[in-house]
């Protein structure tokens, strides 16, 4: 069974769809890079796959005991956050809200798992810091930790490291390989960056036209993958 | 000076109004750092124009209780605003100005037709800015106002968690199974209330104010949200307990010298963040 599997998905705004037909399944320990050009989207099918707007025709279902609510999150920066008065620990703790119920307050439980991932991240020094003013790398740092206290399961990542320095999108890399290999979480990442999904990613979702799933081998030999790897170093291996 | 502030505070009707208005203060200032944050404080002042609207309409009808009409009504727009202001498409912002100014139009229009008011000029005033209005509440009013005080801050200290979660980031909670639209509608009905209750310290022009002021003070000096809240609460008790002090013993309006503590201690609030920020350099 898979962790999660797209049946016929068609997705889109007010009835008009943007992605339509949409099958492809997601196993634990898989790596999926989901490339496409601007406008195809990517975005879209995220917000899908976390409900936060329904599908307009086909299904999501979750699987090997993923429960909907165990889908970490890490999402592009939004303007509220940029100037946000929260301290590192807070923001961390409430990736925990999840585990809570009906329960008002974090118990201990919940206050140790959030250090341990902080510790994991390499923020526990930044705990009382405030979150405005770190640096991109480590603000993607504290917003993974979060995701992390969601959940152990499926983590979904857009555009990790978009903004972000050469060094600290490669520091960020490299963390996210090593949950996925490491811990076996699941990946599933919006990339515009087609070296480093080549490099990394076990699976390819090619959206918009032509549409392509599979392992990256077979995307590379593809028909998308050679229209859309043109010019990346791995195309020519 | 000593000698006259304690004879005002024998008084039971200035009692009532230190009672009111620190109650009221905690409240707003509670929830402002939430409303602040996620750029809500435009939903609060569209409200407070709605109030007036619904204070007119209640005089005019001569309703005996007039919390009794303005509360639902107010409460109603707060939802409302809340769904229009999601909604990207049918402009919110133009929304919430649209309903706020249509308010106090329609409001005063109302008032000039049919009130009986000898004094029609001064009611109005007296419910824009909030000017006698508090030191001539009832008891059952100091009552009312205090069993909705504790109820707003039970709810936000029981929520606490959950509306920093939604406050920060809204997909995020609801990704991981948080009714985040839930708690927007408590955040809006809360808002409503709080709005109404302010009404009688402050009038609804200046609601804003003790809504916003001390959250933006607290956000210059401290830079967690537990800090930010804590400080923002105990800055606009206090400042809201000087006002009062003031305007008794110098006979100013209640509502403006409040909102001029509130000014003043945002001035000093920005020095010291601004101070503070050049020391850590």
């Amino acid at each position: 069974m898979a962790l999660l599997t797209c049946e016929n998905l068609s997705l889109g705004y007010d009835g008009s769809a943007v992605l339509s037909h949409l099958c492809f399944s997601v196993c634990a320990g898989d790596y999926l890079c989901i490339v496409g050009e601007n406008g195809s989207g990517k975005s879209t099918l995220m917000k899908t796959i976390l409900r936060l707007q329904p599908p307009l025709h086909g299904r999501i279902v979750t699987g090997d005991g993923l429960r909907a609510n165990e889908i970490g999150y890490l999402p592009q920066q939004t303007v509220v956050q940029r100037d946000f008065p929260a301290s590192v620990r807070e923001i961390v703790l409430s990736g925990c809200l999840n585990r809570c119920g009906s329960r008002p307050f974090f118990n201990r439980e919940e206050k140790k798992l959030a250090q341990e991932n902080m510790e994991q991240m390499g923020i526990a020094a930044l705990a009382g810091h405030c979150y405005r003013d770190l640096s991109g790398g480590q603000q993607q740092r504290v917003l993974l930790a979060r995701a992390l206290c969601a959940t152990r399961k499926l983590l979904l990542l857009d555009e990790p490291v978009a903004g972000l320095d050469p060094k600290a999108a490669a520091d960020m890399y490299a963390q996210i390989w090593r949950l996925n290999r490491e811990q076996g979480i699941t990946i599933m990442m919006i990339s515009h960056d087609m070296a480093a999904a080549l490099r990394y990613a076990s699976h390819i979702l090619h959206v918009g036209e032509p549409l392509f799933f599979g392992t990256k081998a077979a995307y590379l030999n593809s028909e998308a993958g050679k229209l859309y790897t043109a010019g990346t170093e791995e195309a020519s291996l | 000076m000593m000698e006259m502030l304690r004879l005002y505070v024998s008084y039971p009707f200035v009692r009532y109004a230190l009672i009111v208005g620190v109650l009221i203060a905690l409240c707003s200032s509670l929830l402002g750092v939430t409303l602040v944050l996620k750029r809500f404080s435009f939903i609060g002042d569209g409200l407070s124009h709605v109030a007036f609207g619904a204070i007119a309409i209640a005089s005019v009808l001569n309703v005996s209780n007039e919390m009794m009409l303005v509360l639902p009504v107010t409460v109603a727009c707060a939802i409302l605003l809340l769904k229009t202001g999601q909604n990207a498409k049918s402009q919110g912002d133009a929304a919430i100005a649209m309903l706020s100014v249509g308010a106090l139009a329609l409001g005063y229009l109302l008032l000039n037709i049919f009130s009986a008011s000898a004094n029609l000029t001064g009611d109005v005033c007296s419910t824009l800015f909030g000017s006698t209005s508090i030191l001539t509440l009832t008891q059952g009013e100091v009552w009312l106002c205090a069993v909705l005080s504790v109820m707003v801050i039970a709810i936000f200290l029981l929520f606490y968690n959950r509306i920093f979660a939604v406050t920060f980031d809204e997909n995020f909670a609801k990704a991981t199974g948080l009714h985040a639209d839930a708690y927007n509608l408590m955040i809006a009905v809360i808002t409503a209330v709080i709005i109404v209750l302010a009404m009688n310290l402050v009038g609804s022009l200046l609601i804003s104010a003790l809504v916003i002021f001390p959250a933006l003070s607290a956000m210059r000096v401290f830079k967690n949200f537990k800090a930010v809240t804590l400080c923002a609460a105990v800055l606009s008790v206090c400042c809201a307990l000087l006002g009062l002090l003031v305007s008794i013993l110098a006979g100013t309006p209640v509502g403006s010298t409040i909102v001029a503590v509130d000014i003043a201690a945002f001035a000093l609030f920005a020095v010291l963040g601004f101070v503070l920020k050049r020391m850590q350099r």
